[in-house]
């Protein structure tokens, strides 16, 4: 009895989605000129949800705000800002104090740089984190076991972050979320700057942690590189995930990909068409009352401009666009 | 290897900084004084009764008929034997009354700077731990307006209150150059120590708590301090474990570079409360022109000056990895 | 996506925003300092005449601060040296001002005259600077001349670094290279194209050099080696009153030196809020 329970709930695990964000609009308050203070709404009604297992890419532009959303996550979002909506971890409810219990245990995040790292803690230190006396040399047994794998010398131990190379701090810091035996794994634009190897290499210790049976959420502006290693993408674009697409339906023309800006990325990419859309994503201080992809689109119609759409299945995906049935 | 000539390149290079700033630091403070219109044989009789026949004696010991480049020579020469003449004021060889005077005054000085060190880094660390909230914002205050007061006008106060009125401590605190060491016991000098080191400290803690401060909410701010929280650290460990890391050196650096401030102050301090320390000395030979023992003041501290600097830049340099690796790289 | 535009009003000065705060604080501060000033100017000898009937009273409505041993009031005395003390502070700094101007502009002029003139700042650091304030009074006779020549020779380093690296940095912009390349001379390119960056910078390590000049002028004068005992000033008035602490007149110390900490403040307040607004990262606050 109890065994069949396991697996039903292991069963229902893998179908149910370990992080659910749904709906969630982050806007910060700012000075405008003088003391009149202004809501900045850089991320708005998104939705996105990340499944053990799987790799869901959010693919967008640089400065879009993709970086908000793993701080949203872990809750790590400067004072003046402000988050509505509904975000559920493993089927409880995500509230900041949840966010505060969890994060370094169940959810991880890859920083983006370097700078992200103590200029003057040595790697092994910052690898371990802040870890009880009596965890010490377990800890330290684990770092070594995963430098050992990730091909990190010994002496990487004791270096400071300046003395890394750029594969090594990548590795670093992949490992710092390795280390933590997170269940979400949020990797934020961790390809930058590498070259071909080296970022084959960082993609395939995605892979492995999803095969592991983590929900790894990549977030990246590198729509080949999100292409080689995801489940799922999910296009960003101003703000917001216009389109939630399956890895199978970026092929050929893209004439299985829902929204048009989808399409339009698709198409933009060298070996592709190499079309570029004209325009550019509307900035976060502009006033936009219907879809946010009106100005550039090439479908657009009256009810475009009225509203937001409201999300819709689409042959496995999802999509926020009035012209795809 | 590489390390060795660094620091043999390190010390040579300061000590030849040293020598060539001290020449010009002598001859200009000679030359500033000897030029001076203030008559020395008159400032040194002041108001005592003197007959002509011992004024001529002071005019010739002043050398006041010598060409002023064949004085400075003279005593040039002598400074490099090791002789830097004797103190009109004080009766002795000059060095020993600096020995004497420094030692005491190092004591205070020593006491201050570590007292305001520490209190301003906690108080730096607590304030910017705590920005925006009233703590903070008392901190603050207090530190600017510490800033804006008055070295010796603080130590007035501090002497009114703890002398004249609670009577904790003696009002003249003097003691003749001389006894200082035989006649004076260790408490005594305890006694005379607190309230110059108090005001001291007190003054001191306004410059290094803002910077500590300023410097913990830059630390704050960081990328590495987010990447921390995002990883389950927080509150006071997180503070300990990436603020002090990160301020600490660039705080002790900063209390290094302030031994100019401290003398300063330290004079102005030993003035109010008699605190027979070097300060005094000076103010004493400058007021009776005393040259040698000024002349040899000043060297000293030129000297003391010169040494907090180059601790700063040993601790910038040799101490900071982030620098250290710099430099191999090159 | 939309901007909601809220407009939040907090704290004291409410209705007003930061920046009309600050120019507030500015506008109160100089003006109490102007107050000071010229009141210190105008106000005769005559106010200041000793009446023995009336030595060392105690703070009252008459005498605010109390009264000395000849009899003076403690206030006009304090008002005086303020007066004095923030003329002669203001004219040291502006002398001081002057010759970090001159520096500055000289290091930029070439490799040589760069590192002889950072040389000259390791140098006047090299000493304390109060002992070198000392020295150069002595040097120049003490008195009134002596003072603020050993404080205006004393406070220009810190400016003069700033010019430089401010100078430093301009050269690096597209448009000095292009004035360098349509053959403009050196002093062209200085007047026309530096200075007026400069001034601002200027203008602010002025103000901010200011309360250092006043402690420095008053501490010197209370150690004897500034201006002489018959001037009103505050240095003055403190080294007195330490002759008559043990009698118990606090009064003589405590309120000249609170109002010399006012003073100063007040100067550190302005330089502040000053920078504030001259300083565009700040200005969003």
């Amino acid at each position: 009895m109890g065994k069949q329970a396991e697996i039903i709930a292991e069963e229902k695990n893998k179908t149910e989605a370990l992080l659910k964000v749904e709906d969630i609009s982050l806007y910060f308050i700012q000075y405008a000129s003088g003391l009149r203070q202004t809501e900045l709404k850089v991320i708005s009604n998104l939705s996105i949800e990340a499944y053990r297992g799987e790799i869901l890419a959010v693919v967008g532009s640089s400065g879009s705000g993709k970086s908000l959303l793993a701080h949203a996550i872990l809750g790590i979002l400067p004072s003046n800002a402000k988050l509505d909506g509904k975000m559920e971890y493993n089927g409880q409810k995500l509230t900041q104090e949840k966010k505060e219990e969890i994060r370094g245990k169940e959810i991880a995040i890859i920083p983006q740089t370097i700078t992200y790292l103590d200029p003057l803690m040595r790697i092994s230190n910052q690898v371990i984190g802040c870890v009880e006396e009596k965890n010490e040399g377990l800890m330290k047994k684990l770092q070594r076991d995963i430098f050992q794998r990730y091909d990190l010398k010994p002496d990487v131990e004791k270096m400071f972050p300046h003395e890394l190379s750029g594969g090594m701090t990548r590795r670093v810091l992949v490992s710092t979320a390795v280390i933590s035996s997170a269940k979400l794994i949020i990797a934020d634009e961790p390809t930058p700057g590498l070259d071909e190897k080296t970022l084959n290499e960082t993609l395939s210790y995605f892979k492995d942690m999803a095969n592991k049976g983590c929900a790894v959420i990549l977030i990246t502006h590198d729509i080949e590189a999100a292409l080689k290693i995801s489940n799922k993408i999910a296009v960003f674009y101003a703000g917001t995930v216009l389109e939630v697409a399956n890895v199978e339906d970026f092929k050929n023309d893209g004439e299985n990909l829902r929204h048009p800006y989808t399409k339009a990325l698709w198409n933009a990419l060298p070996q592709n068409k190499f079309q570029i859309i004209n325009g550019q994503q509307p900035m976060p201080d502009e006033v936009i009352d219907g879809c946010i992809f009106y100005e550039r689109c090439s479908k657009k119609n009256d009810l475009c401009s009225k509203g937001i759409p409201q999300f819709k299945k689409v042959n496995g995906g999802v999509v926020r666009c009035n012209n795809v049935s | 290897m590489l390390n060795n000539e660094k620091i043999v390149g390190f010390i040579g290079q300061k000590i030849l900084r040293l020598i060539s700033l001290l020449i010009v630091v002598c001859f200009v403070s000679f030359m500033l004084i000897q030029f001076s219109p203030i008559d020395p044989v008159r400032a040194y009789i002041g108001e005592m009764p003197v007959s002509e026949e011992h004024k001529a004696k002071l005019e010739e010991y002043w050398g006041v008929n010598t060409p002023p480049q064949e004085k400075f020579l003279n005593w040039a020469g002598d400074v490099l034997k090791g002789n830097f003449g004797t103190s009109l004021i004080y009766r002795m060889p000059v060095t020993d009354v600096i020995k004497e005077r420094f030692a005491a005054s190092l004591v205070l000085m020593a006491a201050s700077w570590l007292f305001s060190g520490v209190l301003g880094f906690i108080l730096g660390i607590v304030a910017g731990m705590k920005k925006g909230t009233w703590i903070d914002k008392a901190i603050k205050t207090y530190c600017y307006v510490l800033a804006a007061t008055p070295t010796f006008w603080l130590a007035l106060i501090l002497l009114m209150v703890f002398s004249v009125y609670l009577g904790w401590f003696p009002i003249g605190l003097s003691v003749p150059i001389g006894v200082i060491a035989e006649n004076v016991t260790f408490f005594d000098w305890l006694l005379r120590l607190i309230l110059p080191a108090l005001t001291l400290s007190l003054l001191g803690v306004a410059q290094i708590a803002l910077f500590t401060r300023e410097k913990l909410i830059e630390v704050l701010s960081s990328d590495y301090v987010l990447f921390a929280k995002a990883r389950g650290e927080k509150g006071l460990d997180l503070v300990l474990r990436h603020g002090i890391r990160n301020v600490a050196l660039p705080a002790i650096t900063l209390q290094f570079l302030g031994f100019s401030e401290l003398f300063g102050g330290t004079v102005l301090v030993e003035q109010v409360f008699s605190y027979p320390g070097i300060g005094q000395a000076a103010v004493a030979a400058g007021l009776r022109s005393d040259v040698p023992l000024l002349l040899g003041i000043v060297i000293v501290s030129a000297c003391f000056v010169f040494l907090g600097n180059s601790i700063a830049d040993i601790i910038y340099q040799f101490v900071d990895p982030r620098i250290k690796q710099q430099e191999a790289s090159i | 996506m939309s901007t909601a535009v809220v407009t939040v009003n907090k704290g004291v000065f409410r209705g007003l925003n930061l920046r009309q705060k600050t120019f507030l604080i500015i506008g109160f501060t100089s003006l109490l300092l102007l107050t000071i000033v010229i009141s210190s100017v105008f106000l005769g000898d005559e106010s200041l005449q000793t009446n023995f009937g009336s030595k060392n009273l105690n703070p009252s409505p008459e005498h605010p601060f109390g009264t000395d041993w000849m009899g003076r009031d403690m206030f006009i005395r304090t008002l005086k040296g303020l007066g004095l003390s923030i003329l002669i502070g203001a004219f040291a700094s502006t002398i001081s001002s002057i010759l970090a101007i001159i520096l500055g502009l000289l290091s930029s002029t070439g490799k040589m005259a760069d590192s002889i003139i950072s040389w000259l700042v390791d140098l006047f650091l090299s000493i304390p600077h109060l002992l070198l304030i000392i020295i150069i009074s002595i040097g120049f006779g003490g008195g009134a001349t002596g003072i603020i020549v050993g404080v205006a020779l004393t406070h220009w380093t810190s400016l003069t670094r700033v010019v430089r690296a401010e100078i430093k940095q301009l050269k690096t912009q597209e448009y000095i290279h292009i004035s360098i390349n349509l053959g403009k001379s050196k002093l062209w390119i200085a007047t026309k194209h530096i200075l007026p960056h400069l001034i601002p910078q200027i203008f602010l390590g002025t103000i901010l050099m200011f309360p250092h000049a006043i402690l420095h002028e008053a501490s010197a004068t209370f150690l004897g080696f500034g201006l002489s005992p018959h001037e009103p000033a505050i240095g003055i008035i403190l080294s007195e009153s330490m002759k008559y602490l043990s009698a118990g007149y606090w009064w003589l110390a405590f309120f000249p030196g609170l109002s010399l900490l006012i003073v100063v403040l007040a100067f550190d307040m302005i330089g502040d809020n000053l920078g504030k607004i001259m300083d565009p990262r700040s200005a969003q606050e």
